[in-house]
């Protein structure tokens, strides 16, 4: 929430969507990308049904954490940038190459109040890729990653379901799913949908949405 | 929460840091690599405020390497020390400094080795061993009690031990594992990860 008096001038903070619960997981058949959809303003839901992936080109994925128009934004920029590399460069770019590049732009506005926390997931020629990048700076390689209020829940699932090796896609589709539902189910700034993408060698697919309340009836169904 | 150490020896630098990336209370990456190669026997290891230390280590990187480029040889390990200590003062008192702590480690052919200390504050002392973060508090003491100019490597990798167990006993966060690295006349060469095992 903004107080009134400040609502013009360097202190004016936009908090969005910090509230929320994103994650990504590499696996034997590439990333998986699950994300909530709720967007809240304090204790306000604003929105149920808010797209937090953004889909940068056919084999590129980012998620949104953090300011939504920060998010948009760049990453739009991004998408942009990546089109210039390949008409450059007549090959895809990397996704190591992809998140340095959004790094690098939002670090020039560090401390500036930028907030974006978000996951570059895709795949190239050395096999699936997923990249943690966020507006303080950081850039890191990783298997899984979960960003947002929810992230911590979701750590808990997705850590516990990945011990098992060798997930099949339906098996790590599930995982995801259950992973942000269980997130929204704990965190009162997650929820709406799940949705879920899958990322493989020839791009990604919208595997499914699912509304988080249909998930917890199902889910209730099948402990009994 | 992260951690840096640096011992010298006669002929060698034998350097550690640990492997964990976090973010506020969650570990995101546990192999992160945070020894950046400045040349064949220069190492910067390169901790502190999230963006700020890759961005300042690889911007020093590259400019070592135009160095070289440029002028047909490298810069010597204390030289690179000065210009990296130049850079931080620079930006102390800028809008935009870099909040990063150093250790770099060297080997020149004329000097032998060298291990020099850099902080965010652009300090720079040369010293026989070093230490970073807040685990330094409590390895320091024992590299002051077991330090003598003329380690072997084994007696160094058995202090750099001693040093990362006593983390492991009474550090209040885990660090599961530490990077290691050794510089000699031979150049860097990567030593096993150093994983500490079972509390006592």
């Amino acid at each position: 929430s903004v107080p009134v008096e400040k609502w013009n001038g360097p202190d004016r903070k936009i908090e969005f969507l910090h509230g929320t619960t994103t994650l990504a997981f590499k696996f034997q058949h590439g990333v998986i990308v699950a994300v909530d959809s709720r967007a809240t303003a304090g204790s306000y839901i604003a929105s149920q049904t808010v797209k937090k992936v953004i889909e940068i080109n056919p084999y590129l994925l980012g998620t949104m954490a953090g300011g939504a128009a920060d998010c948009s934004f760049w990453e739009r920029l991004l998408a942009r940038q990546c089109r210039v590399y390949e008409l450059r460069n007549k090959e895809r770019i990397s996704v190591a190459a992809a998140s340095k590049l959004l790094a690098n732009m939002v670090y020039q506005y560090k401390g500036m109040g930028l907030s974006m926390g978000t996951m570059v997931c895709g795949w190239d020629k050395t096999g699936p890729g997923l990249y943690y990048v966020d507006s303080e700076g950081n850039r890191v390689c990783g298997d899984l990653f979960a960003v947002g209020s929810g992230s911590m829940y979701a750590y808990g699932i997705v850590d516990s379901g990945l011990k098992q090796k060798d997930l099949t896609v339906e098996e790590a589709c599930d995982l995801g799913r259950r992973a942000i539902y269980q997130a929204t189910y704990r965190d009162a700034y997650s929820g709406g949908q799940v949705n879920l993408y899958h990322v493989h060698s020839e791009g990604w697919t919208r595997v499914s949405q699912s509304d988080v309340l249909m998930l917890h009836q199902q889910y209730q169904a099948e402990k009994a | 929460m992260e951690y840096l150490i640096g011992i010298q020896g006669q002929d060698f630098v034998l350097v550690a840091a640990d492997n964990v990336a976090a973010h506020s209370i969650v570990k995101m990456k546990q192999d992160q690599d945070k020894m950046f190669k400045l040349s064949d026997k220069i190492l910067l290891l390169c901790v502190g405020e999230a963006g700020d230390t890759v961005q300042f280590a690889e911007y020093i990187q590259k400019n070592i390497q135009l160095y070289k480029m440029r002028n047909g040889y490298e810069l010597s390990p204390t030289a690179a020390a000065n210009f990296t200590r130049k850079n931080l003062a620079d930006y102390l008192r800028s809008r935009t400094p870099y909040h990063v702590n150093l250790l770099l480690a060297g080997f020149d052919e004329t000097d032998g080795p060298g291990l020099y200390y850099m902080d965010h504050l652009s300090a720079l002392a040369k010293a026989p061993f070093a230490a970073h973060g807040h685990g330094a508090y409590l390895t320091l003491s024992i590299l002051d009690r077991y330090y003598r100019p003329d380690l072997t490597r084994d007696e160094a990798m058995d202090l750099l031990k001693k040093c990362i167990e006593e983390l492991n006993h009474r550090f209040i966060l885990n660090l599961p594992s530490f990077s290691v690295r050794l510089i000699d006349k031979d150049g860097t060469h990567d030593l096993e990860k150093l994983i500490p095992v079972g509390a006592k």
